[in-house]
């Protein structure tokens, strides 16, 4: 796919409002590393738009499956080994002429803990634009004005509109956080998977970072783990369900956290497990 | 134990946070070990300050601006260390430059892009023997690859790249140590954006190891600036008044000369030999100071 030209997202409303097209649609994959089998022939369809939780306790594979969808789990090598049906926007993304740079473009990740990268804020925001801007001159205007929404989109602008050009580690927590996710969308991502991403914050932070991804969700499809099944039930539409490397439930959250179908979806819940 | 709980009001107050035999005999164990490592700490620094102390006593009257820019005469007896000076810097940029490019970019392959298995672990393990082996040894091996084998005869080249063979495992190991102390979340953040290793290398890998790396290679400038055994057969030579006009000349070192002057000179002032170890020493640690000092700027820099 050759690149145009980047317009600002913030004009770029997904035609995604009626739309029940599919962003992800995972069919039963398994993966193993070495011999052992971390995911069992998993199904997980995610809407477009759409805000999925995945749940499920520790060890069951949530980061496995997050990581299958970027096809991040291949950087271990031939250790790792993927069976099954991984498509995003109907697009097959296991198939081998898939280029991950293209996929990792679409499809953007934030982690647990928040990594902005040691460079100043200004150029963690531009870190993937340049990327992939390749053949495209370097353009003052457009950088800043990139900059500019990106910041204002995750609510950050105001806040470091004044120190651009300071380091990205010197911000707290919570603002390292939203330039994690700031510094996704000048490369239109359709997908932003998160893995936990406000399991290093206080409840404050917590709470400002939901209602952040809350009020990116529409624009962007998001598929987030968490441990925290009150924000799973607050900040999602549909809420998944993980157990021993399998699915075992996914539904609309209201359903699964009132009337949970599988016994080890409810034990979950009421937090028979830890 | 002789702990007690709750001991009413009798003691008191003041009683309560007071000294257990358990913890006096903790206190001096305490003492006993902070001043056993200490010692060690002594024994390892008075004999250096020992030999500074001496070298600066008989060799800084030596020290002077004729001393350091002329030549030697009277057979070595006298004179300055000129043609020494300069060739030990000819060596010590030869071979940086033979050897910076290849450690690095060996380092760089063995820690970003090298898969994890028993080859690229036993490439390590052979890079931290070869950094063990003697000196002499590269000196032989100099003698047959370089002087002899491609033809460079006894010259700064042969000379440099035998140096550079021998802190080439010192290259590599302090650079691939700094590359791996930088943390792997941001290469992980840079592979999830699209990044490729190469792009994550150059924009935050290098840029965060540089400091560690200029280390390695100072650390490698001093080295190779002290050592006489590689250059000896191949590039050195004993008496050579003139400064170098090319790589294919030979030269005279400060480590070599300051050997020459102690063990092949009859009349050679103790004078002389001693500010001629001192001008290697002091060329030395002021690199290895400013290695520090360079480290620590760059360190200031950093905020993770
Ligand atoms: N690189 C790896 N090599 C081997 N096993 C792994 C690796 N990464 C994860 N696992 C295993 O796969 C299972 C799922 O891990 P993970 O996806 O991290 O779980 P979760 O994110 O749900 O806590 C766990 O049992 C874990 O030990
Ligand atoms: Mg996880």
């Amino acid at each position: 796919m050759k690149q145009k030209t980047i317009a600002p997202w913030t004009t770029w409303k997904a035609a995604l409002v009626e739309d029940t097209a599919l962003a992800i649609d995972i069919q039963n994959v398994s993966l193993w590393y070495g011999d052992f089998q971390a995911l069992f022939e998993v199904d997980l369809q995610v809407k477009r738009g759409s805000i999925t939780a995945l749940i499920g306790p520790s060890g069951c594979g949530k980061s496995t499956l997050l990581r299958a969808v970027n096809r991040m789990n291949e950087r271990l090598g031939d250790y790792v080994r993927t069976t099954g049906e991984i498509h995003v926007l109907d697009q097959d993304i296991l198939s081998d002429d898939v280029e991950l740079s293209q996929l990792r473009r679409h499809v953007g990740m934030v982690f647990q803990r928040p990594n902005p990268l040691p460079l100043s804020i200004q150029d963690n925001v531009l870190f993937a634009h340049r990327i992939h801007r390749a053949d495209e001159k370097f353009n003052k205007l457009e950088e800043d004005e990139i900059v500019e929404n990106a910041l204002r989109r995750v609510l950050l602008w105001d806040e470091v509109k004044d120190r651009l050009g300071r380091e990205a580690t010197g911000l707290s927590l919570e603002e390292q956080q939203k330039l994690c996710i700031a510094r996704l969308l000048p490369v239109k991502p359709t997908v932003i998977l998160m893995d936990e991403p406000t399991s290093a914050l206080d409840p404050k932070a917590t709470a400002a970072l939901e209602e952040l991804i809350w009020e990116l969700h529409g624009d962007y499809t998001i598929l987030i783990v968490t441990h925290n099944m009150a924000q799973a039930r607050r900040a999602s539409e549909e809420t998944a369900f993980m157990l021993l490397g399998r699915m075992v439930e996914h539904g609309v959250t209201e359903q699964i956290f009132l009337a949970p179908q599988e016994e080890g979806t409810a034990d979950y819940i009421e937090g028979r497990y830890g | 134990m002789t702990y007690s709980e709750g001991d009413g009001g009798v003691s008191g107050q003041s009683l309560m946070f007071a000294a257990t035999p358990l913890n006096m005999r903790n206190h001096r164990l305490q003492w006993l070990f902070r001043a056993l490592f200490g010692l060690m700490t002594l024994i390892l620094v008075v004999p250096v300050g020992i030999i500074f102390g001496v070298l600066l006593v008989r060799g800084g009257p030596a020290i002077s601006f004729e001393f350091l820019f002329s030549y030697p005469s009277d057979g070595m007896t006298a004179g300055g260390i000129w043609p020494a000076l300069v060739g030990t810097m000819w060596l010590v940029a030869v071979s940086l430059i033979a050897s910076v490019p290849v450690g690095v970019a060996a380092a760089i392959y063995l820690s970003e892009y090298a898969p994890d298995n028993w080859l690229t672990r036993g490439i390590n393990l052979a890079i931290i023997n070869l950094a063990g082996v003697p000196s002499i040894v590269h000196a032989l091996f100099g003698v047959g690859a370089f002087v002899i084998f491609a033809g460079f005869g006894t010259s700064i080249l042969a000379a440099s790249l035998t140096l550079a063979v021998m802190t080439l495992p010192l290259v590599i190991v302090a650079t691939r140590e700094s590359l791996q102390a930088v943390p792997m979340a941001f290469r992980e953040a840079c592979w999830n954006m699209g990044a490729t290793r190469w792009q994550t290398i150059r924009t935050v890998v290098l840029p965060n190891a540089i400091s560690g790396i200029l280390t390695g290679v100072i650390l490698s400038v001093s080295r190779t600036a002290g050592e006489t055994a590689p250059i000896m057969f191949t590039g050195a030579a004993f008496f050579f008044p003139f400064l170098p006009s090319s790589v294919f000349d030979q030269t005279m070192a400060m480590a070599m000369h300051l050997f020459v002057i102690s063990t092949a000179v009859p009349g050679a002032p103790d004078e002389l030999k001693y500010g001629t170890a001192l001008t290697l020493i002091t060329l030395v640690l002021l690199m290895n100071a400013a290695s520090i000092w360079f480290r620590s700027y760059l360190r200031g820099k950093k905020k993770w």
